[in-house]
């Protein structure tokens, strides 16, 4: 089953089919591929923090995601990683800058 | 006798933390062919290569986030940890001592802090529990049995943080590593791969915004063609693909990146250059990074670059 990923700040959306990620659901979508790759895509499983979301609406399910780039308050909020949340309807999102980009630990 | 002249002889283990364990265990075991040996108390998944002699070389630990604990180094002795331990607090290390038996069937272990925010280990003794399924005596060329792409053996770790410089003078300095090869951008260094053998790298540092980075955990294969296996196996099973298979300029190891399921970095790899104390350091140009890192692409990477737990 295919569900509609609205990215309103991209003016875009993309197909996601059901039990793939986000994150894979967008890098799968082969037509328009060069249109779908505004989710930047690190190491897939939820440990590097790239490709930060926050969640607008839409029901999905999640896997577990390292807490240094999603902390639990932000979990509250909507942020998640795109590469640990799976769809199970039509969602809507927008793309966060990745966690990185926040606090360097130092000023090399 | 090790090639340190401290007496460090190799990395040993290291500590992962991963986010699901079963999901961990089937990459590691499953995937990458390591021999699961125990479950400890604690939860902690042990595992090795089926060529390494010490009772096990990668221990994973359920956490809440991915990333590194710790990497340790097996010393010569119990006479050469403890010189070693007293040079690391002269040098202004933070020394912790861990008990004989916190990781089942390994010694005393000696704990360092490091200016990029890794921590380290040495420890003399580990059980020995020999290869797995060959034996010492008349032992034949492999075991059969063996799953995914059969890594034989924990190679090193490539770490990222900000002071590498800093990190790297306490393994050459009080540990007896040597700089084998290095990246530098006019004068500033941006990698250093160490040697503590007859191997281009024991342990590298890339200079990055954060500290006490893991970039990947290296496995050892033999040939070339196993290394295109592995690829097979990444494609077979949709293991989350970094980049590869290809060389590398730097160290001319040919490998693929891979990640496992909670995102830290693994690499199999085979070939690459060797190490002598005698040699000069080789170095590469920031104007050649694309190649020294990417050897065929010769363009580098994002993602390759930014990307750690």
């Amino acid at each position: 089953m295919l569900h509609q990923i609205d990215v309103p700040s991209e003016q875009s959306s993309f197909s996601c089919q059901s039990g793939l990620s986000l994150l894979v659901g967008m890098e799968r979508q082969q037509v328009g591929a060069s249109m779908t790759r505004y989710i930047p895509a690190g190491c897939r499983g939820g440990g590097c923090g790239v490709c930060r979301i926050r969640i607008l609406s839409g029901s999905y399910t999640s896997k577990k995601m390292s807490i240094k780039h999603v902390t639990p308050e932000e979990r509250e909020q909507g942020v998640a990683l795109a590469c640990r949340v799976f769809p199970e309807g039509n969602m809507c999102i927008v793309v966060l800058e990745r966690s990185e980009a926040r606090a360097p630990d130092n000023n090399c | 006798m090790a090639i340190s002249s401290k007496g460090v002889m190799r990395p040993g283990h290291v500590q992962l933390r991963v986010l699901d364990m079963d999901e961990a265990v089937e990459h590691y075991r499953d995937r990458m062919g390591l021999i699961e040996v125990q479950t400890d108390p604690q939860g902690r998944v042990y595992f090795k290569g089926y060529t390494e002699f010490d009772k096990f070389s990668i221990v994973l630990r359920e956490a809440d986030e991915a990333g590194l604990d710790f990497m340790g180094f097996k010393v010569e002795s119990p006479e050469v940890l403890a010189g070693l331990r007293q040079d690391l607090i002269d040098y202004g290390c933070k020394v912790e001592d861990i008990p004989a038996g916190e990781l089942d069937g390994c010694g005393a272990r000696v704990r360092f802090d490091s200016p990029t925010g890794h921590f380290f280990e040495l420890y003399a003794e580990k059980e020995q529990t020999g290869k797995w399924g060959i034996p010492n005596l008349n032992p034949d060329a492999w075991p059969e049995g063996l799953k995914g792409m059969q890594a034989t053996r924990f190679d090193h770790c490539l770490l990222f943080g900000g002071d590498i410089d800093g990190t790297s003078d306490i393994f050459i300095k009080v540990l007896g590593f040597r700089l084998a090869e290095q990246a530098m951008d006019g004068d500033m260094r941006i990698a250093s791969f160490l040697s503590c053998s007859n191997k281009e790298h024991d342990i590298a540092f890339i200079k990055h915004e954060h500290d006490g980075r893991l970039h990947h955990v290296s496995f050892w294969l033999d040939t070339w063609e196993h290394v295109l296996r592995a690829a097979d196996i990444i494609s077979m099973h949709d293991i989350s693909l970094d980049f590869g298979p290809s060389r590398h300029g730097l160290t001319h190891g040919a490998r693929i990146y891979f990640f496992d399921p909670s995102g830290n970095r693994n690499k199999v790899f085979c070939q690459g250059d060797y190490y002598y104390p005698d040699h000069p350091v080789i170095t590469w140009t920031a104007d050649q990074l694309g190649k020294a890192v990417f050897y065929h692409s010769r363009e580098l990477n994002e993602r390759f670059l930014t990307v750690t737990t």
